[in-house]
């Protein structure tokens, strides 16, 4: 099926509406064609396409759910799907927390389009893999890296008369660059939704001056030091932490944004006054969807307003019980930053360490969001603004609430992790590293 | 394992049943039992042969997949949602040219099947240009038309809604009434209706079931502002609906009462006792940091294992396949030419992708391959890894491990770890006589928070419950212990592994690995083992 058009998806949510008995029906249809390609060892290892189409419908009797879904599109599949999912919601327990689909919606369409990304073939991936690939031959480096890119659209339809469609494109590299002898390594990634942006052998560059830089690494002791954490390094941190603005598990006493005592820490300054975190849809460098997943618009709001505590995220029930206004899941975050790049950051430095990456990063205490984790493929000591020598990598154990008080200064916000997010350079005292790792 | 996969089952929990997700379209109840008729796969599989074949490939493998699962959600006294849900489609694996290609489709028409065989064929074709040493495969026998099934006694999917539903009601409520603030639990099921054909001759029809039970049982105190959880003990299993009969022969009792699972799972008893352990949890000191001999539970170990053996042993993460994303191995292929001590001497850790009841069973692997048990670590001495086809050259293999897994029709096969376990010690010795020998040790089980470097040196782990030993004797319940390890340091360490009357398995459906990210599913046996001397930190940290 590929990529249907508004009017194609529109057609086909309108007869799946028209076949419902229900007392309420939302369908929503989405697919789209992804590609990818894989090397290592300075050759492509695996490459591939795959184009899928699915529509789903969700149908309520009362407060009893089904769900179900489909990927024909021809009458008789549509009105078959429609039926599979009434019978599943006649056997369905009552859902006490079920809510109503959402009324007719007005959307502001967001930029999440990009035709060059959609047109990529084949021939192109391996290109970009052998931009990647080729400067390491020359230089007796060794590259792996990977390339996912994606066109997709999406529809949604209720028979309050809601509807929305839109299209997206993304398009994720990452490169790890290691010396034969494996005592060096570097690591550069790229998101991007127009790949016409991406420049994989520019890129590359990064990957393989920190992979030469980093041989003959220092073992330091482990403790609390200065760090300045690249973008790529804070947002591992900052993307885990967001997963727990949840309104509810605030208020029912299991977050750390629980108050003690009783209720949450809304309004309540928790982290440093320069902390700017927001969400919206429409921020040119990650647009996001202009709807959440039940259907709501969603908006700018902000989240840390000045190191308080903004908003927190409720799902419509939570909203209606807690007689709160029902908002939209966020679907970016935003962190401001400064105007600095990293080298900028580097340069105002006395003393401190240098983290392009983390990695593996885990829960180990959801009370104080504490993680644990550990530095990659390019950890330096920096002395007097410059970098001096590469270090043996480090693990963490570490709060990003606790290291988002411990703000020395913030450089420029940029696009990172799977294009949902911008984040900036960091530049943070007393990160707390726990043991050495002798992994390069 | 891969936090994303985490996360997307995490939107299943909160209910977004009807967006895309990573387990496929939602259907009916009824639907989980059926089947694709053979003849029907068989048809579709040819005509992806004949067309690679005549698009120019030498080599030519079809997956016709049928992936089911079934999720029964539920909190306190409500079911969140019952999802049923079906992917359906073929993927086609061609070398063409001497590089791989590969292309998949949804639409079960031999038109569709042979248009996506000819689609991977160009795009080997496209790779092969910058490509510099042609794929080399183990050779593999074709072996005909041949079935195998999960040796399951019952089949989970057929049981009805109503008693899945009714059992988690009756879990729940009997963890409320012991005191619990909030509970959760689920049941998800997976059937995977695998087909494999291939250029070598090879029609495999194999039916794979895997089920899992978790729980998570919290205790809140507002006044304090403290929570606790305590998750369930039991572990995601290749088995029926048997596993949830809690046998008693299945249970494994300490003297301090705590009871952990084998081949069954008392899910109402385990939800009692987490219950009571989150509220202990609430009032339990915090750990002295120190050196402490560690005497772990298996259900616990499991994850040391998988983490510290399993993953730094699988041949593409030492080649350097997997260098951009979960890392390569300390464990190099210099390590086992020159027999390396990996652990102790009574360290014997093997792979098998054939235990009954494991997540990794199968007759076949992905690629075709009969499946086997081989050493990897033989009286503390590293000596082979975990292959498959294209790398076993590289080793001087000649034949390959059958560890070759897909998570879907749609994802490209490659490496994945098979069940990856500790061989049991081979005299006498229970978890109370184990015990009795530690002065100033710490007994910990299930399995907590987990991370290790890309090359697979430095741990940190958590567990679920933890108690004090002191002088030979268990003591209170104890918390906020992690510990930090080397993993070579570690296995050498290892000073006693119970006898095989306490072996049991740990699982985990979310192994991550790859790139487009793949989910396996894996389980590791072991012992109660013990491990002296070991780092432990303290893991509390203040908000103010």
């Amino acid at each position: 099926m590929s990529i249907l058009t508004e009017a194609q998806a529109k057609a086909i949510l309108d007869k799946v509406i028209a076949f419902s008995t229900a007392d309420e029906i939302s369908a929503q249809i989405g697919g789209g064609i992804s590609g990818n390609v894989r090397f290592a060892r300075n050759d492509i290892s695996t490459s591939g396409i795959v184009d899928s189409t699915s529509l789903g419908v969700q149908v309520a009797f009362g407060k009893r759910v089904g769900t179900a879904s489909i990927n024909q599109f021809d009458d008789a599949s549509l009105e078959r799907v429609v039926r599979r999912a009434e019978d599943l919601a006649r056997l369905a327990p009552e859902n006490p927390e079920f809510m109503p689909a959402v009324a007719k919606q007005t959307y502001t369409p967001t930029d999440t389009y990009s035709a060059a990304t959609a047109a990529l073939t084949a021939e192109a991936r391996a290109k970009i893999a052998e931009a990647s690939i080729l400067p390491c031959r020359e230089r007796g480096l060794i590259a792996a890296g990977f390339l996912e890119d994606g066109a997709s659209f999406f529809a949604h339809a209720n028979s309050n008369g809601n509807f929305g469609y839109q299209q997206s494109t993304v398009a994720d590299y990452t490169c790890t660059v290691r010396t034969e002898d494996g005592r060096g390594s570097g690591w550069v990634a790229s998101n991007v939704q127009d790949v016409s942006e991406l420049n994989a052998g520019d890129d590359v560059q990064i990957a393989m001056r920190k992979a030469a830089a980093s041989v003959e690494a220092q073992a330091l002791e482990p403790g609390k030091y200065t760090v300045i954490l690249e973008p790529a390094a804070a947002s591992g941190l900052i993307s885990f932490m967001m997963n727990f603005f949840s309104a509810r598990s605030a208020d029912e006493g299991r977050s750390f944004l629980s108050k003690q005592g009783g209720g949450n820490k809304l309004g309540e300054q928790i982290m440093d006054p320069r902390v700017m975190i927001y969400t919206d849809p429409a921020h040119p460098g990650v647009p996001a969807m202009p709807w959440d997943d039940d259907g709501l618009p969603r908006e700018k709001t902000m989240i840390i307003d000045a190191g308080k505590v903004a908003n927190l995220q409720y799902s419509r029930y939570w909203a209606n019980k807690q007689g709160k206004p029902e908002t939209a899941g966020w679907g970016n975050t935003i962190m401001e930053g400064g105007t600095k790049s990293t080298s900028e950051l580097i340069a105002g430095t006395d003393r401190g360490i240098l983290v392009t990456r983390t990695w593996y990063i885990r829960m180990v205490d959801p009370q104080a969001v504490l993680l644990t984790g550990l530095t990659r493929d390019g950890t330096f000591y920096i002395e007097n603004g410059q970098l001096k020598y590469p270090i043996k990598n480090f693990r963490f154990n570490e709060s990003p609430v606790i290291m988002l008080n411990n703000i020395e200064e913030l450089g420029r916000s940029v696009r990172v992790e799977d294009g949902s997010m911008m984040v900036p350079a960091m530049k943070l005292r007393d990160f707390t590293f726990t043991s050495l790792s002798d992994a390069v | 394992m891969d936090r994303r996969d985490f996360l997307a089952l995490s939107t299943f929990f909160t209910g977004a049943a009807l967006s895309p997700s990573i387990f496929g379209k939602a259907i009916a109840a009824e639907q989980l039992q059926d089947r694709i008729d053979i003849a029907v796969k068989k048809s579709l599989a040819d005509a992806a042969l004949a067309a690679a074949t005549s698009a120019g490939a030498s080599y030519c493998d079809v997956r016709v997949g049928r992936y089911l699962r079934q999720f029964v959600i539920t909190r306190e006294r409500n079911v969140e949602n019952i999802v049923n849900t079906e992917s359906t489609g073929t993927g086609v694996r061609v070398i063409a040219d001497g590089a791989w290609g590969f292309a998949a489709t949804d639409v079960m028409t031999e038109d569709a099947v042979a248009a996506a065989a000819r689609q991977a064929t160009a795009i080997a074709k496209a790779n092969a240009r910058i490509q510099t040493s042609a794929v080399q495969l183990a050779p593999t026998p074709g072996v005909g038309e041949v079935n195998w099934r999960t040796p399951i006694k019952k089949n989970a999917m057929e049981v009805p809604i109503a008693d899945k539903v009714a059992l988690l009601m009756d879990v729940n409520d009997s963890a409320l009434n012991a005191g619990a603030s909030f509970v959760n639990s689920l049941l998800f099921l997976v059937n995977e209706q695998k087909y494999f054909a291939s250029t070598d001759g090879s029609y495999i029809d194999q039916d794979v079931h895997r089920i899992w039970a978790p729980i998570t049982v919290t205790a809140v105190d507002t006044t304090t502002g403290k929570f606790r959880s305590r998750e369930g003990l039991s572990a995601p299993m290749g088995l029926g609906w048997e596993y949830m009969d809690g046998r008693a022969e299945d249970k494994f009792v300490l003297s301090n009462g705590l009871t952990t699972y084998g081949m069954s799972y008392d899910m109402k008893e385990d939800a009692i006792a987490a219950a009571n352990e989150a509220q202990a949890k609430l009032k339990a000191p915090s750990v002295k940091p120190g050196k402490y001999d560690l005497v772990l539970d298996p259900n616990h170990l499991g994850l040391t294992i998988h983490e510290s053996v399993g993953h730094p042993l699988e041949l593409d993460r030492v080649l350097g396949y997997e260098a951009n994303y979960a890392g390569t191995s300390f464990a190099t292929m210099d390590k086992r030419d020159e027999g390396f001590k990996y652990g102790s001497d009574i360290v014997n850790l093997f792979a098998d992708k054939t235990q009954v009841g494991s997540l990794g069973a199968v007759g076949y692997d992905d690629e075709g391959v009969k499946t086997k048990r081989w050493d990897l670590i033989k009286d503390g001495v590293l000596v082979d890894y975990q292959t498959i086809r294209d790398q076993a050259h590289i080793v001087g293999k000649n034949e390959s491990d059958g560890c070759c897994y897909a998570d879907s029709w749609s994802s490209v096969q490659f490496q994945r770890m098979a069940n990856v376990s500790l061989a049991p010690g081979k005299t006498k010795m229970s978890p109370e006589d184990m015990i009795a020998g530690v002065e100033n040790g710490i007994y910990i089980a299930g399995r907590g928070s987990f991370s290790i470097d890309q090359q697979r040196y430095n741990a940190q782990f958590g567990g679920t419950v933890f108690y004090e030993i002191k002088n030979g004797k268990l003591g209170p319940m104890i918390e906020d212990v992690a510990y930090q390890m080397r993993t070579p340091e570690f296995w050498g360490s290892c000073s006693a592994i119970c006898d095989e009357t306490d072996y049991r398995m740990f699982g985990s459906f979310f192994d991550g690995k790859g790139q487009p990210s793949q989910i396996s599913a894996v389980s590791h046996g072991s012992s109660t083992t013990r491990f002296d001397g070991i780092n432990v930190i303290n893991t509390a940290r203040s908000l103010g």
